[in-house]
């Protein structure tokens, strides 16, 4: 199946998904949690009749409205990408793949743009009810449209509810429920939506601060701040808490992960928690001492505390997985590769002796592929099987351990950055906290980033799989000429770079002219 | 009540939503064939306004149909959506960018700071709308006349034509789609404009212009016809499942389903009618017919491709590998769970309609516009 696979074709694939997969997660959180925030301010003005609430509502709907457009924009590279570029893979999983994505479709994205239309255009056409259900529905399908492409994500990182069919050599799905409500898709819905509610909420308090700042609206954005700084409080909170979830659903589902977000080489028990820390270079760790670290902060036992619940339990490091741990029913990568090999010859010797007639042959072939001990012992590593190099099977440890702990240390820092700008609301002291007010623009860029790691986390933790122990990336790529995909990358950078570029500057712009007035034309 | 359907019943089921969606699509581009019109129906910044914001409230519409015909097609087909998009990927491809561009351009055109400036938007608009349309068509076609590819047997594709779906372009037979849904989309638009924008000037052009296009796309569209009800089509044969070369295929299609040929011919006659009514008389409602006749036509023309034992994504390199509704689809288990989700259709368009009928009570003017706060 690999005979003649082009390495930098799979790279090159990677880097285009990952380009436009980032990019779109460059719009796409604000939508998540701003849409939530304009349907409640929203709710204010109907409640109270106050029309400075409805101009505070449009400020913050104009600015959604640039963001959107974009957002969409990038979409739909990703949706059509996993058939240009992931061709293999979209036969192997489209059975269950696709579901998600077409539900998507036809729930989430068609009900956000019905009712942005009238959110948008609808204010002087339908009542004052019906436009602020509009927003409401506009959140709601918004976040729908996160929850389908979540779940198709979570089934990836843990896919569960299917069976391999070897006559049409591709998984298929066994149990919808299964696929929706697998505790990894749960937890990534709601770490995600949180994700999105503590960046909005950001955003809301840098700009509304540079307003305070300027002695302009000093009404509008004191309530926006009040607003954003409760919410996200509870955000960040909440996604301490849900941060917490989905490292344990790692611990289960993807423990090489784990192990790479901590730098953990060596397992132990009672693991400690890196705080921080600076990896040692390779050289350095694979002499005689071993050092993992050049320098860590460490909070013994954490670790295992946090990923099982108990402070002494085991957790198992990156030699672990590569080379065995017998005592702890670790199977070592040359293992597990040999076992996947066995699935693999199965499906080959199958299609031969089916394609030959010998029909008694074949038949005992695909038995195997529903019976429990073989899909316990070999199946389950049939990806292991595609490669023969142990370190293929092995993700970059520095890039995910520091993507991991930015993130964390950013998480913590969110929580208290909301509740210093909730206690100074609460006094009624925004004004006279310069320093505060000067720094929160510059805040911005920050849940961005810690964003963007989480996904880095995700995605680069479980390589090289595309499904977790059975599709590698290899398996999965289109077969193409590798130059094609690298003019595509290239023409992908440039477009979204130059429309991203706009977007801020229309942004910028938009925000320099501040709220409207009611009553006035554009 | 979908668990009791038969497979085959199910793989059609999902044949007829995916060309439901396929022709909801083509008619939607209305919006497509607009943006290459703006500069040809209004003369001034004014006029050109008023026809951005006229399609600017629809096209997410068009762009949502597509996303989820994709989904749908990805969830019901999925070796299609792999063979297809993975081999030929230079044409999706540069549908795609073609896509990508337009997206912000509304958004994006006459907010300041902008920094392409109004133009180079205007440009994307336009840019979408002539590929957009000519490449969506003529990959259509190739349901028709076949693509080089062959399937192992694992079913991943290898593509045969080195210029990965470009080729498709090279062949007059796709063209010709590819330019009768161009200018099928922008007679669609002008009689849009027609009904939806409250101004003269632009009316009156309009229907100078529903004359300008209405030809070539007749052109366009009678070759395509004709060569298709005279061409050899790929059957399967319903027990081997072997696919072979039939002389007149799609005709005999045509003729072995009746529904069909009935919906075909109602589909252009209604095109014809809603155009012709709208040439020889001042009248608004032109839209109301070309635009169901586009659907029901285009809706015949994918159910001729898939149904009947036809393979719907031949291949004129291996034949065998050619893709049916049959060996392309997903298992039992996936269209059973999907077509509980399709029963949320009606429930969608229902409420797009009320959305727009609670909104477009009135034409688009110039007065209008200047009161909207929302304006592209
Ligand atoms: C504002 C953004 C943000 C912040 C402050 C945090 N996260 Fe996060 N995190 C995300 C935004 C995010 C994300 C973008 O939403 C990710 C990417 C993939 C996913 O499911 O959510 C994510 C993924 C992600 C994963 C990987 C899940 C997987 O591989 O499937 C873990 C283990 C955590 N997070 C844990 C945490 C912890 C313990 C945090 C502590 C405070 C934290 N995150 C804060
Ligand atoms: C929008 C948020 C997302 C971001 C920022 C993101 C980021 C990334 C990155 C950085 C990679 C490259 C990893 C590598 O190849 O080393 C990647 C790969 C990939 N991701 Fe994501 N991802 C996102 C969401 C998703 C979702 C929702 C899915 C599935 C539904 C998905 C599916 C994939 C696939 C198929 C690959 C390619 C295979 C691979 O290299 O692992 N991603 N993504
Ligand atoms: C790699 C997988 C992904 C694919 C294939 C994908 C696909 C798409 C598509 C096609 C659109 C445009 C839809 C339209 O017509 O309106 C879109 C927009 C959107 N997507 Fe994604 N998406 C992916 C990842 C994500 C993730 C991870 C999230 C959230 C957790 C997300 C949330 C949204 C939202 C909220 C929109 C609305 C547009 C916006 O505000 O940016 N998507 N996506």
């Amino acid at each position: 199946m690999l005979q003649s696979i082009d390495w930098s074709l799979v790279d090159w694939s990677r880097a285009q998904f990952a380009l436009t997969a980032m990019y779109h997660w460059l719009f796409v959180p604000l939508t998540l949690g701003i849409t939530w925030i304009l349907a409640i301010m929203e709710t204010i003005y109907v409640k109270t009749g106050d029309p400075e609430w409805k101009r505070l509502t449009k400020f913050w709907m104009k600015l959604f409205g640039i963001n959107f457009a974009i957002g969409v924009a990038t979409g739909i590279i990703l949706e059509f990408e996993f058939g240009t570029n992931w061709s293999n893979y979209s036969w192997f999983v489209g059975d269950i793949f696709g579901a998600p994505l077409a539900v998507e479709g036809i729930m989430a994205f068609f009900m956000e743009s019905t009712f942005i239309a009238i959110m948008f255009f609808g204010w002087n056409k339908v009542s004052k009810k019906f436009h602020l259900a509009s927003t409401w529905l506009t959140a709601i399908g918004a976040n729908l449209s996160a929850l389908w492409i979540l779940v198709a994500n979570a089934w990836m990182q843990s896919p569960v509810g299917t069976q391999f069919n070897p006559d049409t050599a591709r998984n298929e799905m066994t149990n919808f429920f299964d696929v929706l409500f697998s505790p990894v898709a749960v937890n990534k819905f709601l770490h995600t939506i949180g994700s999105g509610f503590v960046l909005a909420a950001i955003f809301i308090i840098g700009i509304s601060a540079w307003f305070l700042l300027k002695k302009r609206e000093s009404r509008l954005a004191f309530r926006s701040i009040t607003i954003a700084a409760i919410l996200g409080l509870l955000a960040s909170v909440h996604l301490v808490l849900t941060g917490d979830g989905s490292a344990k659903r790692v611990a289960e589902v993807q423990p090489m992960k784990l192990a790479a977000m901590e730098g953990l080489y060596d397992g132990k028990e009672g693991a400690g928690l890196v705080g921080f820390g600076i990896l040692a270079a390779k050289e350095k760790r694979e002499a005689e001492t071993g050092e993992e670290f050049i320098f860590k902060f460490e909070m013994p036992k954490v670790l295992s505390w946090m990923a099982y619940g108990d402070a002494n339990h085991f957790v198992a490091g990156v030699n672990d997985f590569k080379n065995g741990n017998p005592e702890r029913g670790i199977l070592s990568i040359p293992e597990k590769m040999q076992r996947g090999g066995i699935a693999r010859q199965a499906l080959d010797d199958y299609k031969r002796a089916k394609a030959s007639g010998d029909t008694a042959r074949a038949d005992s072939l695909k038995g195997l592929f529903s019976d429990p001990e073989f899909l316990e012992n070999n199946f389950k590593y049939f990806g292991y099987g595609f490669h023969d190099d142990v370190n293929y099977f092995i993700p970059h440890v520095p890039i995910t351990f520091y993507s991991f702990h930015i993130m964390v240390i950013l998480g913590f820092g969110f929580v208290l950055y909301f509740l210093i700008f909730l206690f100074f609301a609460s006094r009624g002291e925004l004004q006279k906290r310069k320093f505060w007010l000067r720094l929160a623009p510059w805040v911005i860029p920050l849940p961005y980033i810690a964003s963007q790691a989480g996904w880095v986390v995700a995605e680069l933790g479980r390589q090289p799989w595309t499904i977790q122990d059975l599709l590698p990336t290899v398996a999965a790529v289109t077969r193409i000429d590798s130059g094609s995909v690298i003019v595509t990358f290239i023409l992908f950078a440039l477009t979204f770079t130059v429309l991203a570029i706009a977007e801020v500057k229309i942004m910028l712009s938009a925000i320099k002219t501040g709220p409207k007035n009611e009553g006035g034309t554009r | 009540m979908f668990e009791n359907l038969s497979l085959l019943t199910l793989q059609h089921y999902w044949w007829i939503i995916v060309s439901l969606l396929g022709s909801a699509l083509v008619f939607l581009m209305f919006v497509q064939g607009g943006q290459t019109l703006i500069y040809t129906l209004g003369k001034n910044d004014k006029e050109r306004t008023m026809l951005v914001n006229s399609l600017g409230r629809k096209w997410e519409f068009t762009f949502t149909t597509l996303v989820t015909f994709g989904g749908a097609f990805f969830a019901s087909f999925p070796l299609f959506y792999a063979t297809s998009f993975g081999g030929a990927y230079w044409v999706w491809m540069i549908i795609l960018l073609a896509f990508v561009i337009q997206a912000v351009s509304y958004e994006f055109r006459s907010k300041a700071g902008n920094f392409l400036g109004a133009k180079v938007y205007e440009g994307f608009l336009f840019i979408n709308g002539l590929f957009g349309t000519v490449l969506i068509g003529t990959a259509v076609a190739t349901f028709f006349t076949g693509s080089q590819f062959s399937l192992n047997d694992l079913n991943q594709v290898n593509w045969e034509g080195p210029a990965r779906g470009l080729e498709a372009a090279l062949n007059i037979r796709n063209i010709a789609l590819g330019f009768s849904v161009f200018f099928l989309a922008r007679i669609l638009a002008i009689l849009y404009f027609m009904n939806n924008i409250d101004n003269d000037a632009i009316f009156i052009r309009s229907r100078k212009h529903l004359w300008i296009n209405t030809i070539p796309f007749l052109i366009a569209f009678l070759f395509f016809l004709t060569m298709l009800l005279v061409k050899d089509g790929f059957a399967v044969d319903p027990d081997s499942k072997m696919v072979s070369m039939e002389k007149y295929k799609y005709l005999h299609n045509l003729l072995e389903m009746p529904v069909i040929l009935v919906m075909l011919l109602i589909g252009v006659a209604g095109v014809l009618f809603g155009i012709i009514r709208a040439l020889i008389k001042k009248t608004t409602i032109g839209i109301w017919f070309t635009g169901p006749g586009t659907i029901l036509t285009v809706l015949a023309l994918f159910l001729i491709a898939g149904f009947n034992n036809t393979a719907f994504y031949p291949s004129t390199f291996d034949l065998q590998s050619s893709l049916t509704i049959e060996n392309a689809s997903s298992s039992k288990f996936t269209l059973t769970v999907m077509s509980y989700v399709s029963l949320l259709v009606p429930v969608v368009v229902a409420y797009i309609w009320y959305a727009w009928r609670s909104m477009n009570r009135k034409q688009i003017t110039q007065e209008e516009l200047s009161k909207e706060d929302h304006v592209y």
